[in-house]
């Protein structure tokens, strides 16, 4: 049930992106802990980013890199702007300062399919058109391979099967979408972010909406897709989840980069009081070693 | 909700292939002859009847030498045009209601019919042009309302419910600006003027339809084979057609522009034909039981709907013709009080 990658090769080893950094300067922005070669290497990565819609500045002078082969995981407090880089990532959001490099070119001059066949997104909100069915849906994750005279040849046949199987949603096929529940819905909407064969997937609060079980179930998922060698970056809420999955975290707050570099090393108690402003222990999970964090408990009025 | 019918595939050896939904081909086929068919009636049908094979000898240039003037010169412009305005507002309905995920984005509710006739009426009330110059006014106003919406609307938020208030909003003020003009106008200017607005086939000659023919052959195959695909990923939201590659902002501007075209050709063909726009689309839809903008079923099914109400309008009532806009408009409003009736049934809305 493995899925195949198609062939993407990256074209030469992306050069450091540093040269493209855009004329905000870059001071404050990673006060990191990161791994100091993770630019370096990194397919995707943005450098002195503003991001901003309208006139409301989101964040400025931002630089981050996404290591390859990371399952990487920007948290922080809402309206940080973890969602808008990675909005910014996937091209959705121009930055009005700075730019993002994929392959060692910017991103803003890829063409539209080719960037669809290497970087694949799952946003926040989709809408499922009325009475599709799964298999439908699923289908239209081909079309950045797909042209006018080429609509549905074998490949596209093998590669649908092969994503929903991987979701497990190859039973759901035939039914319709909007008759499904809201966990089943999202690995829906992953089987077709899947069959776009991205070698980068990104993922914008795959969890929100859904309960406990599914949240892990969708994490589970997600962490095979890592290691079936894709590179993954997504935008969770819950920390706890984010340090038990992520091999890269990137904490956010105000538009800056706080921390980022290994879960283990990163969420510290001092840390979070930092991002969230909650006083907290760190424990170690007893399931998974990685960081647990307990808030403190509420002090009784007196 | 029943399943939706499957896809078909064709693939040739050097690895073309198509993808499509016979049930929706069949639905457009249907369509397609049924609207031929009533053209072929509403052709041999008038002070001087024809039988149906008459008139398909004659079309086909064996026919005698009056009934070729009568068919070829007389009748044959009026069946042409209403095939073609009900193609257009067919094709530009479902565009609009795919591109605003809205069964009421239609030209009618988004005020592009109301520009039209602002500007049939400009060109009446204050020029005291003719039938030439108020076709040209009802593409010119249905254009600078379409300019207007997207530009109040915004280059982000062309769509959607912000398409839908503000085209409810522009629809508001011409309907306004509509009334003032008629009481400015000159009795007899007023009386040709409503006509016009009320939607008409009669007395249509070739130079009525050409515009409309041209702006149909060259845009059709543009929305059809072009953007039909693009049109598609864009209903499952901006974010997710980025993603799989669809250039949005211009795919969206095409086809907006495309609309805009084929409702203002339309309109100054036949007038404002009202609700063919919105029904079209609904009940190719509902017959293709597949989800999509299914841009050639509404194409089709338009065609027929305008040339059936034509021929209702011309024979309902014996001896007493009623312009086209009245039919459509009675069986579209019927049309759009069952559909939200039973939308409510559902619980849709």
């Amino acid at each position: 049930m493995t899925l195949h990658h198609d062939t993407h090769p990256a074209p030469a080893p992306a050069p450091a992106p540093e040269g493209v950094a855009g004329p905000a300067t870059a001071a404050p922005a990673s006060s990191s802990a990161a791994p100091p070669d993770a630019t370096a290497a990194a397919r995707l990565s943005g450098g002195g980013l503003t991001l901003a819609y309208d006139r409301r500045v989101v964040a400025e002078g931002l630089d981050v890199a996404v290591p390859d082969g990371s399952f990487t995981v920007i948290v922080g407090p809402n309206a940080c702007g973890k969602s808008t880089l990675l909005r910014a990532l996937a091209r959705i959001l121009k930055p009005s300062a700075g730019a993002v490099v994929l392959d060692g070119r910017p991103i803003a001059g890829w063409p539209a399919k080719k960037l669809a066949r290497t970087l694949g997104l799952l946003p926040q909100t989709s809408i499922a058109p009325e009475g599709i069915s799964v298999a439908d849906l699923v289908a239209r994750g081909r079309y950045p391979h797909q042209g006018l005279l080429r609509q549905w040849s074998r490949e596209d046949e093998r590669v649908v099967t092969e994503s929903m199987e991987a979701t497990g949603v190859a039973e759901l096929a035939d039914r319709a979408v909007d008759e499904l529940s809201g966990g089943q819905r999202q690995r829906v909407w992953i089987a077709m972010a899947l069959a776009q064969q991205t070698p980068l997937l990104l993922l914008d609060e795959p969890t929100t909406y859904l309960d406990i079980a599914h949240q892990i179930e969708v994490l589970d998922l997600c962490a095979r897709l890592h290691e079936e060698g894709r590179t993954v970056v997504a935008v969770l809420h819950d920390l706890n989840h984010a340090s038990r999955y992520a091999t890269h975290l990137i904490a956010m707050r105000d538009g800056r980069i706080v921390a980022e570099g290994e879960p283990g090393a990163v969420v510290t108690a001092e840390l979070v009081e930092d991002v969230f402003g909650l006083p907290c222990q760190v424990i170690d999970c007893p399931e998974t070693g990685t960081p647990l964090v307990v808030p403190a408990a509420r002090r009784r009025a007196p | 909700m029943s399943r939706s019918p499957r896809a078909a595939v064709l693939r040739t050896p050097a690895g073309l292939s198509l993808r499509f939904r016979p049930r929706a081909l069949a639905v457009a086929a249907v369509c397609l002859v049924v609207a031929l068919g009533t053209g072929v009636l509403l052709i041999g049908s008038g002070d001087f009847p024809m039988s149906p094979a008459d008139v398909v000898r004659t079309l086909a240039g064996q026919g005698s030498p009056a009934d070729s003037v009568i068919v070829n010169e007389i009748r044959l412009p009026r069946v042409v045009t209403a095939l073609a305005v009900g193609a257009a507002l067919g094709l530009a309905g479902a565009i609009f209601q795919s591109l605003v995920r809205n069964p009421l984005g239609s030209p009618d509710i988004l005020g592009f019919t109301q520009g039209a006739g602002t500007g049939v009426l400009t060109v009446i009330v204050l020029f005291g042009g003719g039938s030439a110059a108020a076709a040209a006014g009802a593409a010119g106003g249905g254009l600078a309302t379409g300019l207007v919406v997207w530009a109040v609307a915004g280059r982000h938020g062309a769509h959607g419910q912000r398409l839908v208030l503000v085209g409810i909003g522009v629809a508001a003020i011409l309907t306004g600006v509509n009334g003032y003009l008629l009481t400015q106008a000159q009795i007899v200017d007023a009386a040709r003027a409503v006509l016009w607005l009320t939607g008409s086939l009669d007395g249509r000659d070739w130079a009525d339809s050409a515009p409309l023919l041209i702006a149909l052959a060259v845009l059709g195959p543009l929305v059809l084979v072009g953007c039909g695909r693009a049109l598609r990923m864009l209903e499952l939201g901006d974010d997710a057609a980025h993603a799989l590659g669809v250039p949005i902002e211009r795919a969206r501007l095409i086809l907006l522009g495309a609309a805009v075209l084929l409702t203002s050709f339309a309109a100054a063909a036949a007038g404002p034909v009202s609700f063919v726009a919105l029904t079209a689309p609904q009940l190719a839809r509902r017959l293709t039981r597949t989800p999509g903008p299914n841009l050639l079923p509404a194409a089709c099914m338009g065609a027929a709907l305008l040339v059936a109400a034509d021929w209702a309008a011309q024979r309902a009532f014996t001896g007493h013709q009623l312009p086209v806009g009245v039919v459509t408009g009675l069986l579209g409003g019927g049309y759009l009080v069952w559909l939200l009736v039973t939308e409510r049934k559902t619980g849709r809305i």
